[in-house]
């Protein structure tokens, strides 16, 4: 963030001197980046996931409830970490990088995704199950089939159930895209981890870098929030 | 079996079944012949990495301090949060409106920025204004991180658990002439700590997860930078992320079928009011009035 007085002499006088020769609004842009970039990628598989465990296949059950079980309870640390070491290194997944830098970003995607769609997938799967068993014994009785009933009944009640919770997966997805900086991702907490350790100011750092989160995850909370609540079906 | 879904399979259905299964199989089993191969290219499957594992050298050098040492974290953040939660969820549920609106903003605010951004701050704050050694400091930092977080999330679990007591309750107190300080002790909260002990033990694996992250980043020598250095020393990386992941799947597992043991049997119990906050949303009753307690379930 390059301050207007920089190139005025005063400009050593500005409170906010400490923030200069750093790129605060850069490093909160890689944030919102890995944020948008890993919702877009958990949605997608754990909408996949979600379809899995509500299947009758009992096999693909299995699978879902493994992969949600396994994932959810192993720290997102881990995952980060062995995307790196592990897929990156030794199974030589490099996502078609052409420098590091890319390829952590790549790599970092890869691993919130593959962890926030275990929480993705319960959060579709819990809203499916808010639909009462009789909505869908209607439905066949008036003889809706399968698509008209999964379409016209099931589905619109399910998405209006799911909102408040994916709000909230959404939420700890843009905190949790923090823990990128463990493989030196150049987003919001690594530049604040450099700036604390090298500047005298640690309060006002700090106040900075958790007044861009309180930016970045207060508003969706409340419009998304206001959302769910609208929406919701009352029963 | 019947669902909301789909009814109970016909005879075409069970085909359909049949040929997804099959195809489910073999897309598994294509990922599973990948996965084999590239690890056994990179010579990861050769016993001599594996080896080390069922020695008691690798477990009580490496392993076993940093299980510890998570343990440890964890429990301590768990133990300082709690009644610091007890008091902000309190607050929150004052009469007094300058007691619940600045209670309020501390809880909105700890649980809005990342945990891992605490811990950094209360690193450095430990380096320039207090006398903390190095050596203890990473710990120190870790659990300050976690309790300021995790207080903020168990205030409002503890909100919750009081506002999903049954009115009657606060109403009967009143009536027998209890105050709202003598109500809120001797009638709520006791009620309430057992409808929040599930959520409460499901937080705590939140919380043996997030100690990770001050592993990395504090260099705090728990499990998963003991896995660091067990790998240095054996050049095994994938046998030794795949025992510490089974480490914490086991461990956090152990703590996730505790919590719904017990909210089975809270729901079962005929002694309590029927209010119980489930293990896995924290608060079923009133979500609207709670956001963010399932975001609490998705930290790292």
């Amino acid at each position: 963030m390059s301050s207007p007085y920089a190139t005025h002499p005063e400009a050593r006088e500005n409170v906010f001197d400490f923030l200069q020769g750093y790129d605060v609004l850069g490093a909160f842009w890689t944030t919102v980046k890995l944020t948008v970039f890993s919702a877009v990628g958990s949605l997608v598989w754990g909408t996949l996931l979600a379809a899995m465990r509500v299947s009758p296949v009992p096999l693909m059950r299995g699978f879902g409830t493994a992969y949600v079980n396994i994932v959810r309870n192993i720290p997102l640390t881990v995952i980060i970490i062995f995307t790196s070491l592990g897929l990156a290194d030794i199974f030589g997944v490099t996502l078609g990088a052409s420098d590091f830098k890319v390829q952590g970003f790549r790599l970092a995607v890869l691993g919130l995704s593959a962890y926030t769609a275990a929480f993705v997938c319960e959060a579709i799967r819990s809203g499916i199950n808010t639909v009462p068993v009789g909505q869908a014994e209607a439905a066949r009785a008036i003889g809706l089939n399968f698509s008209q009933t999964l379409r016209l009944i099931v589905l619109p009640q399910a998405f209006r159930a799911v909102i408040g919770p994916l709000a909230n997966v959404l939420i700890a997805l843009t905190k949790n895209t923090t823990v990128a900086a463990a493989i030196s991702v150049a987003e919001a907490a690594a530049l604040m981890k450099t700036m604390i350790e090298n500047e005298a100011q640690t309060l006002s750092i700090g106040a900075v870098f958790a007044f861009g989160f309180v930016v970045l995850t207060l508003p969706t909370g409340l419009l998304l929030g206001r959302l769910a609540k609208r929406l919701a079906v009352k029963r | 079996m019947s669902s909301v879904l789909y009814d109970a399979p016909g005879p075409r259905a069970k085909r359909r079944n049949v040929i997804l299964s099959v195809v489910f199989v073999l897309l598994l089993a294509l990922l599973v012949w990948w996965v084999w191969q590239k690890l056994d290219d990179k010579g990861q499957l050769k016993w001599d990495l594996w080896q080390p594992f069922t020695t008691s050298e690798a477990w009580t050098t490496y392993l076993l301090p940093g299980l510890g040492n998570t343990l440890k974290a964890a429990a301590l953040a768990m133990v300082i949060a709690l009644p610091l939660g007890a008091v902000l969820g309190i607050a929150r549920m004052s009469d007094h409106r300058w007691v619940r609106i600045p209670a309020a903003w501390v809880v909105e605010f700890f649980r809005s920025i990342p945990v891992l951004l605490l811990m950094l701050f209360a690193q450095e704050f430990y380096v320039r204004s207090t006398d903390v050694g190095s050596d203890e400091r990473p710990l120190y930092a870790v659990v300050t991180g976690l309790v300021l977080y995790n207080a903020s999330v168990l205030a409002e679990v503890v909100r919750a658990g009081v506002l999903a007591l049954p009115k009657g309750q606060t109403e009967a107190a009143y009536a027998v002439g209890l105050r709202k300080g003598q109500t809120m002790a001797s009638i709520l909260l006791p009620q309430a700590v057992t409808v929040m002990l599930p959520a409460i033990v499901s937080q705590l694996v939140v919380v043996v997860k997030d100690t990770a992250l001050g592993g990395v980043m504090l260099q705090f020598t728990e499990l998963l930078t003991a896995r660091g250095t067990l790998a240095a020393n054996y050049a095994n990386v994938i046998p030794s992320f795949v025992v510490v992941a089974v480490i914490f799947i086991l461990l956090n597992l152990a703590l996730t079928t505790f919590a719904s043991w017990l909210e089975r049997r809270l729901r079962r119990s005929k002694r309590g009011t029927g209010a119980v906050l489930g293990a896995e949303d924290g608060q079923a009753p009133n979500t609207a009035e709670v956001p963010g307690a399932y975001a609490s379930g998705a930290s790292a």
